[in-house]
């Protein structure tokens, strides 16, 4: 029973890592410019394919590579951006969801001409292989890893955002765009530089990912319900509000797999309708 | 002056004439190009294409038109709607294609209506056929596979006690029933069964494994649709070293298709499944044709079952283009495709002439390291194996 508990909440913190990993930058791009952007999955799936090409191509090492594709993917977020994002900043919701559902559609097409539909997996360093023994049981030493590099994530996101005047910037941004505009922040440079980063941090989610459910066109808009969830329980632009969602919606998905494997999705979107119920802005989000 | 051509295209201009009878058979493919099964689709279509290519010439004067429709998603919806358009619009004289299960079963009552044959190359729920007397199947049954690991790993392998993970929807089920029968008719006993997420997504399987791995069984059987399913499932096995706990993870082929077995790493190595057919086998009717599928589509591509179950779907309906000399009715059709045999590469098929089902061989496949390469090996093979569902009469397959 305890073994069990302990298996529930050491696989669900893992899972967590990987929703708040892609799902942080949604949520802050959506609280800062108010931007429906259903293409985040269209990053998370590019850190993936980078992250396979220059393991596979360039026989890169697995933790090289991971930065490498939060640079790339990051850099090449910024083109996208000023191109197709920029001009529907202003305009309505309907707009920016039909214009982004098209570019996921487009990206999950021109993923298949490249890389082909079949799934690709990598090959994990040794020492990021089978168990680690930590005394009184033994656990997936990948999940040890990823459980790692979330929590390292959490606290640079944390520094950046309490301790930094960018953190600052950003956060005035998000609490009112007028004002923060008004006192002389270029919140259009600004939000060119965190979705920049935003998208970077979802391909270092989809790197991490490919181990876990694999790589394929589709992964872009596969998971796009679960990140949704993970922003609109934890709140728009709220990074703490992202991450308790995370942790609550993956360790309780994880439980009910584990206690009711028939149960399917059933408890995560019960938790989802709870909270949304008794707190329609989510866990941290503001009010209008 | 230069006669030649002149004459050569008044030839057969002329020829075509005397053989007025030189018809183009339509056949409607409905399969999965986009989307999650996007793989699966184009394994088919490059099976089907391949025999089309190399055997045109078996059916002259006639030829084959090919009308594809992309089935999308697996809930069978958008596949009704493309049968409809193919038969009503089109007027497609054979379908053929359907990937997942539920394809098959909602577009099965309108191939009864329009009297069109329909060639399964993937669906594998056991019942289909028995949707219309216009199925037949190249494919296999989910109990074929499942039946014959049941019984092999209680009487084989020497396992007391199972558990059984499926992906939830109903070729799963079909799975989970068939190992289960198989497993307890040779005193093997199942001591949990669970579904492990839907069709339409990788899920996180950890969670399921590790209550697997606690509750400590022999053997754990898993079905799940080949592809990223099957990768995730086998790197998840491997993660949670359920290998050196003693549990060891079985299933049908879908668990290792040929197509994503290089993806799988060393966790594959050792794994032991029941299934129709892998790109090592060693007989000259495989290696001519994965020589062939390699010539065109590249030494890297690998042909799976789907790409064979393709390649012999196009062989059926070729076998009927010739036998009526092209006038495809569609209850000729199926007295045609009864009791038709060929010689596969996955080895000798037959279609049933009392169910319109495959009956084919199962082998089974132990994955080893062939240096850097993982490789099938056949350990052993059942001959000729009916599906045991509607030999035995079980549920809907009893009916």
């Amino acid at each position: 029973m305890l073994s069990a508990a302990v298996s529930i909440l050491f696989d669900g913190l893992a899972y967590a890592m990987i929703l708040f990993i892609i799902a942080v930058g949604l949520s802050i791009t959506m609280g800062m410019m108010n931007f429906v952007n259903l293409a985040h999955g269209v990053f998370a799936a590019a850190g993936g394919y980078a992250t396979v090409t220059m393991m596979r191509a360039w026989e890169l090492p697995f933790l090289a590579a991971l930065p490498m594709a939060f640079l790339i993917v990051g850099a090449t977020s910024v083109i996208f951006e000023r191109l197709l994002y920029a001009p529907l900043y202003r305009r309505s919701e309907l707009d920016q969801v039909l214009m982004t559902i098209g570019f996921v559609f487009m990206a999950i097409g021109a993923f298949t001409y490249v890389w082909g539909p079949n799934p690709l997996g990598i090959e994990l360093p040794p020492y990021l292989r089978g168990q680690v023994d930590l005394g009184f049981r033994s656990f997936p030493t990948y999940r040890l890893f990823m459980i790692g590099i979330g929590f390292a994530m959490i606290l640079a996101l944390w520094l950046t955002f309490e301790r930094t005047l960018l953190g600052a910037r950003i956060r005035a941004a998000v609490d009112n765009r007028r004002m923060a505009q008004s006192l002389g922040i270029n919140v259009g440079r600004l939000f060119t530089l965190t979705f920049a980063v935003g998208s970077g941090l979802a391909a270092v989610g989809g790197g991490l990912a490919v181990e876990l459910i694999g790589l394929r066109p589709i992964f872009a808009i596969q998971n796009l319900v679960l990140f949704l969830i993970v922003v609109s329980v934890g709140g728009l632009g709220s990074i703490r509000g992202a991450f308790l969602a995370a942790l609550l919606l993956g360790i309780i998905d994880t439980a009910g797999k584990y206690v009711w494997p028939a149960g399917g999705g059933f408890f995560i979107y019960a938790v989802t309708v709870a909270v949304l119920l008794s707190k329609p802005e989510g866990l941290y989000g503001k009010r209008d | 002056m230069q006669f030649g051509p002149l004459v050569a295209v008044a030839t057969l201009a002329l020829a075509l004439v005397v053989s007025a009878e030189a018809k183009t058979v339509k056949v409607g493919i409905v399969a999965t190009f986009s989307g999650n099964g996007a793989e699966l689709g184009q394994q088919i279509e490059r099976g089907y294409e391949l025999y089309l290519r190399l055997h045109v010439r078996d059916i002259a004067p006639h030829t084959i038109e090919i009308v594809k429709r992309d089935s999308k998603r697996p809930d069978g919806a958008e596949a009704k709607n493309a049968v409809l358009e193919l038969i009503a619009r089109e007027k497609v004289d054979v379908l053929a294609g359907f990937v997942f299960s539920p394809d098959a079963m909602s577009s099965a009552p309108l191939a009864t209506q329009g009297k069109v044959p329909m060639i399964i190359m993937n669906a594998g729920t056991a019942w289909i056929p028995k949707l219309s007397p216009y199925i037949a199947r190249v494919s296999f049954s989910m109990w074929q596979a499942g039946y014959v690991m049941g019984e092999y790993a209680a009487e084989k392998m020497g396992h007391k006690t199972a558990i059984i993970g499926v992906t939830d929807y109903p070729p799963g089920k079909d799975s989970a029933d068939a190992f289960r029968l198989g497993f307890e008719s040779k005193g093997g006993k199942i001591v949990d069964q669970m579904p492990i997420g839907g069709p339409a997504e990788v899920p996180d399987f950890t969670p399921y494994f590790q209550r697997v791995k606690d509750a400590k069984p022999n053997a754990f059987y898993v079905f799940v649709p080949s592809g990223n399913h099957a990768t995730a499932v086998v790197k998840t096995y491997a993660n949670l070293g359920m290998r050196a706990a003693g549990i060891e993870l079985i299933g049908p082929g879908d668990i290792t298709p040929d197509s994503s077995l290089q993806e799988m790493g060393d966790g594959a190595v050792g794994l032991i499944v029941v299934h129709h057919y892998s790109a090592d086998y060693d007989t000259p009717e495989n290696k001519a044709f994965v020589k062939a599928w390699k010539d065109s589509y590249g030494a890297n591509s690998t042909p799976d079952f789907m790409g064979v179950q393709g390649y012999d779907g196009m062989a059926a309906i070729m076998h009927a283009v010739k036998k009526l000399d092209g006038n495809m009715d569609g209850d000729k059709v199926m007295d045609a495709l009864k009791g038709w045999k060929f010689a596969s590469p996955r080895g000798p098929i037959m279609i049933n002439p009392d169910t319109r089902d495959i009956i084919q061989n199962e082998y089974v496949h132990k994955i080893i390291k062939d240096g850097a390469r993982l490789k099938v090996s056949v350990i052993s093979k059942v001959d000729q194996v009916k599906d045991q569902c509607i030999e035995l009469k079980v549920g809907r397959c009893g009916q």
